[in-house]
């Protein structure tokens, strides 16, 4: 295409500076400081995309972040392909890659259009009414077909290859949005001293004096003061001016979310830059300076390629030097599109006609427009666009009818009015209000410490908005503890003003129903469709809202609301305070998942917590799962053999000879002081002032309605110190669960807590051969059964090192629990195992464990208990002191449900044929022919192989289950009735002799 | 998210740090063992659930780790005002310092 677009003389870019790009595989010139959507102007091309529901033509509609149709994909490489990035945000860089979206098999031919054709069909609401029937069809049959058919760009299908950063900042005065008042407001808070944060969406601060070129402050061009300013800015030490950054969320108490893109300019970024990066910034004092948007004219086929804002023309024309057509035409309701048609005159552009639906509006710009000799039409419409790929007329007809004139044109430039942008103010759960007189909504009563100044807050003209900046920033400042203030304010020596407009649908908009005159151009959602809404019943302008998806789509209706929301009130026929406004909600624009996610990805997505001896278990080839946070190794596999073979082996070794199990991830913790033992009696079952130093009990901790919590080994080290262990899962809740009752109800007692769990290393040794691997290595403890029976505790050295000695056994085997120091813990594995080989021993995981436990009929809470599940329900009523006046849950215990007949207790079952295994979480029923649905009587809670005992095991909550014991019940299942009997717990040496063997 | 004042480390943290714990004031009976199915039940189980001024037990977890009281209002989500754990439920409530602040 002709460079005779980019307007020689006209707009800020260095023509020097050429950058080589392709669209759909074409290769087209920019320049460096284009944007994808002015470099492709300037090659004119408009046609960039298809439309979401109709697969209609879309061209450039805006400059902006408010872009609804000019979506691409960029291409980066094979992983790198982000959809739905908006052309006119998107910056230019040698070498980009760009593709349109939603069109097949080209942009220019898409087989898709036939929607457009069938548009009667799918008009507001017909996904509700037309995919109704069958039922079962939504999800196998419509919703896949319209997800195809409809939708904006291709989700890239590679894991992403960029690295995103996150930064929290704390700030004075935090100023939203880099135009003129915003870069006012900053300064004036700035040159108090106070700490400043600016930032502003755009690459280079100034806003719309971007394009208003009768912007004059201090004597410069407008968009060249902004510069100096930004520059002044970005030098003190006490400001931090971000660019290319999107305030995208409100939050309570001054928490704004911003993001900010780094490295998407970039042609080659370099791996050490973050792609994004998330600001969480905590601001004593917001000054929101977020502008206005400007809103298109409601006609017929004003979605057509080459019907764009009046702004944004002249942001093209003043901003990029590049002319948006060669013959323009203009529809306007108010005089800033006027400025527009000047400029463009101006530089060389013919301004085919301006129609104005205004009747005889007089001002300036109007004069100046007529002074250069552009045909002006008032009181009269644009009723249709004509083109299909690109407009090439405009049919004009006075506003109340008569004859129509077609007028030839390749661009369209429009303006409704301009749109106070609320979104951040709103999201502040401020209350906008109605101006009825500039017909728009303003910030009305604020809910934090904000203030809106500029066009966000409808201040009407530079040198209003600058006063209005400058006294906002030096409040705010010496709101957040400013005590000086020395700057001076920049002088308006020139400005243009423009405000009104109008509202809603143009007489081009219909009433006549195949009239395609778009309100909301990303969804398609028609002037005719919310008439429709309203129509069929809707009332509520959230109801409207969901009913024709206005303003649903990635752009949040900034162009589409107002519009929606005033055909909707005409409508109804109510004014539109009446009808209110739909809330706004973050994001403003669009976030990337990798900002919000940051570093939190792959291992850093949660801590990974690995005990002392994870690298030996590792080398051996364990298999690990995951418990809570916790790695732990599950089963040690040697070659050939699968987990249940490994299992197998594990636990006979560990009966007939011994097993190592590295136990560090129980939780432990320390109690200590002189009111140690009365803490103990108020937070465990059991009774603790009687227990020994040197002995251990297994302690039960209710929570205060009478159901276990948790429950582990203590052992009584001295009068004053005890040492809970607690679940794997638990120790963090128990820990929070005994801080509570210390700090806030027996704040009375001198106890001191710690969370000992990473302190010490933890190696069980089980099995008739523990004794002898562990003796040699100890010194200072007495191991003979005489002076460390089962259930004690020691303190004395192994291999050199201090050691927690603990007798007890969660396998029913004789069996030692090792505590020592984390540090030594893989030394003194290391030495066990050593030992261990001498006497056949091996190393077992967490499935071995579990299914020696099972066999032994220990519970696992959390597993065969489910905080439903008493001491007595468990069958570990002996552990609750009986004489005790006081523990947390002793009143729960005696709840009517709880000492009621009939509760489900803890049994075992054992299937009629020994080697079926139970499913965990079977249901259990008493006849298997009753009707369905049964009666559920109880379920299986833990079941295992187990080759111990030759046969399946299990254990069941069973309706009062043990007054059933060698009953016959039934477990139905998919693919047939299972039979079991009931049995007690104890599969395994039910005398317990071998605890001592 | 929100700030809050922790009444033992004298400083407002985010929230991030802190985790809840129920509703305050709500006293455990020393002859817990003795009471009556109606009290414990009022003691156990029943809380209010105010639109507007709640008391709440909150633990400053990822801090100094001590349980403290807050007042906070339900409808705004802002917290009034916090206090040490023991200390009586106050009587009087500070204006709350961000109500209508106007443009």
């Amino acid at each position: 295409m002709s460079d005779a677009l980019r307007i020689s003389g006209a707009g800020r870019l260095s023509q020097a500076k050429s950058a080589r790009f392709t669209f759909d595989g074409q290769s087209y010139a920019g320049i460096e400081g284009d944007t994808l959507a002015s470099a492709l102007l300037a090659n004119g091309v408009h046609l960039v995309g298809r439309s979401f529901k109709y697969h209609r033509p879309r061209g450039i509609l805006s400059a902006g972040a408010e872009e609804p149709n000019a979506l691409v994909q960029i291409v980066r490489d094979d992983a790198r392909k982000t959809p739905n990035v908006r052309a006119t945000v998107q910056e230019l860089y040698d070498g980009l890659a760009a593709n349109s979206q939603n069109r097949w098999p080209s942009l220019s031919f898409d087989v898709g259009a036939v929607n457009d054709l069938a548009s009667p069909l799918f008009s507001a609401g017909f996904y509700y009414k037309t995919f109704m029937w069958p039922k079962a069809a939504w999800k196998s049959l419509y919703e896949p077909k319209i997800r195809e058919a409809a939708g904006l760009g291709v989700s890239p299908d590679k894991p992403d290859l960029d690295h995103y950063s996150s930064r929290y900042a704390h700030c004075d005065v935090l100023v939203l949005g880099g135009g003129a008042a915003g870069i006012v407001a900053a300064l004036a808070a700035a040159e108090t001293g106070v700490r400043v944060i600016l930032a502003d969406e755009q690459a280079s601060f100034g806003g719309s004096l971007r394009f208003e070129s009768g912007a004059k402050i201090d004597g410069q061009d407008g968009f060249a003061w902004a510069q100096v300013a930004i520059a002044k800015l970005s030098a003190m030490d006490n400001v931090r001016v971000l660019p290319r950054t999107t305030a995208f969320g409100y939050y309570a108490q001054n928490f704004i979310g911003l993001v900010e893109r780094v490295s998407d300019h970039l042609k080659a970024p370099g791996h050490d830059l973050p792609r994004e990066r998330l600001w969480q910034v905590r601001a004593k004092r917001v000054v929101l300076a977020s502008g206005a948007i400007e809103r298109h004219m409601v006609f017929a086929n004003n979605d057509r390629p080459g019907v764009m804002l009046a702004g944004a023309a002249r942001t093209f024309l003043n901003h990029y030097g590049v002319a948006v057509g060669r013959n323009v035409g203009v529809y306007t309701a108010n005089d800033s599109a006027y400025a527009a048609a000047i400029d463009l005159k101006k530089a060389g552009v013919s301004v085919a006609a301006i129609v104005d639906l205004r009747d005889n509006p007089t001002g300036p710009v109007i004069d100046e427009a007529r002074a250069l000799g552009i045909e002006i039409n008032f009181g009269r419409a644009v009723i249709r666009a004509g083109g299909k790929l690109r407009v090439s007329s405009m049919t004009v007809q006075p506003k109340n009818g008569g004859g129509e004139r077609t007028i030839p044109v390749d661009a369209i430039l429009m303006s409704a009015g301009w749109t106070p942008s609320v979104h951040l103010f709103s999201q502040s759960r401020g209350k906008v209000a109605f101006n009825d007189e500039t017909k728009r909504f303003v910030p009305g009563t604020y809910a934090q410490d904000c203030v809106s100044v500029g066009a966000c807050n409808g201040t009407d003209g530079l040198s209003a908005s600058v006063d209005e900046a400058y006294a906002a920033g030096a409040k705010a400042a010496k709101d957040a503890g400013a005590k000086t203030t020395n700057g001076t304010k920049p002088k308006v020596d020139a400005s243009e003003s423009w405000s009104r407009g109008m509202l809603g649908a143009a007489p081009g908009a219909g009433p006549d129903t195949t009239v395609k005159a778009f309100v909301d151009f990303q969804n398609d959602v028609t002037a005719k469709d919310i008439r429709q809404a309203v129509h069929e019943g809707m009332r509520s302008i959230e109801h409207v809202k969901r009913f024709t998806t206005n303003g649903m789509a990635t752009d949040q209706g900034k162009t589409s609301n107002m519009h929606g929301l005033a055909i909707a009130a005409e409508t109804l026929g109510k004014p539109i305070p009446e009808v209110g406004l739909t809330t706004f909600r973050a994001p403003y624009t669009p976030v990337t998942f990798g900002a919000i996610v940051s570093h939190a990805r792959g291992p850093l997505f949660d801590p990974t917590r690995k005990t002392a001896i994870h690298p030996w278990a590792e080398a051996q080839g364990a298999v690990f799962e995951d418990v809570g946070q916790w790695k732990r190794a599950w089963y040690f596999p040697k070659p050939g053999e699968n987990m249940h073979a490994a299992v197998d082996r594990e636990c006979v070794a560990v009966r007939n000879q011994a097993g190592l199990f590295d136990a560090s991830t129980l939780g432990k913790i320390e109690v200590v002081g002189p009111d140690a033992a009365k803490f103990m009696e108020l937070l465990y079952t059991n009774p603790w002032e009687k227990l020994e130093p040197g002995r251990c009990r297994y302690g039960i901790m209710l929570r205060e309605d009478g159901f276990i919590y948790d429950d582990g080994v203590v052992g009584r080290l001295a009068p004053d110190r005890f040492h809970v262990t607690t679940t794997t899962g638990g120790a963090p809740r128990v820990m929070n669960h005994m801080e509570d009752y210390l700090q806030t109800e027996f704040p009375h007692l001198n106890v001191w807590l710690t969370s000992i769990t990473e302190q010490w290393a933890v190696i069980a040794v089980q099995g008739p051969k523990s004794r002898d691997i562990i003796a040699p290595l100890v010194e200072g403890i007495d191991m003979s059964d005489e002076a460390l029976p089962h259930m004690s505790v020691r303190e004395g050295k192994i291999c050199g090192v201090p050691t927690r000695l603990f007798r007890m056994s969660f396998t029913g085997e004789r069996g030692f629990e090792v505590n020592v120091p984390a540090d030594h813990g893989q030394a003194v594995w290391e030495a066990l195992w050593a030992e261990g080989q001498k006497h056949g021993a091996t190393a077992y995981g967490t499935e071995a464990m579990h299914v020696l436990r099972a066999e032994k009929g220990y519970i696992i809470v959390g597993q065969d208990t489910d905080g439903t599940v008493t001491p007595n329900d468990a069958g570990l009523d002996w552990a609750v002191g009986k004489k005790k006046t006081d523990f947390v849950g002793i009143r729960g215990l005696k709840r009517p449900d709880l000492v009621a007949k009939g509760r489900k207790q803890l049994v075992g079952l054992k299937t009629k044929d020994p080697k079926v295994v139970l499913e965990e979480g079977a249901q259990i029923v008493e006849d298997p022919k009753q009707a369905i649905p049964m009666k559920m009587i109880g379920h299986v809670t833990s079941s295992y192989w187990s080759q111990n005992c030759g046969r399946s095991i299990a254990l069941a909550l069973v309706a009062g289950g043990r007054d059933r014991m060698g009953d016959t019940l039934y477990v139905p299942m998919p693919d047939g009735v299972i039979e079991v009997e009931v049995t007690g717990m104890v599969f395994f040496d039910e005398t317990g002799g071998r605890l001592n063997g | 998210m929100l700030l809050i004042r922790c009444p033992y480390c004298e400083e407002e943290r985010p929230e991030l740090e802190f985790r809840n714990a129920g509703e305050a004031h709500i006293a455990r009976s020393a002859n817990i063992s003795g009471e009556s199915d109606d009290d414990f039940e009022k003691f156990f189980f029943i809380r209010s659930n105010p639109k507007g001024i709640i008391y709440e037990r909150w633990r400053h977890m990822h801090g100094c780790a001590r349980f403290f009281n807050a007042v906070r209002d339900t409808v705004t989500d802002k917290f009034v005002m916090t206090y040490k754990a023991g200390e009586p439920k106050p009587s009087k409530l500070p204006k709350n310092s961000n109500e209508g602040v106007a443009k």
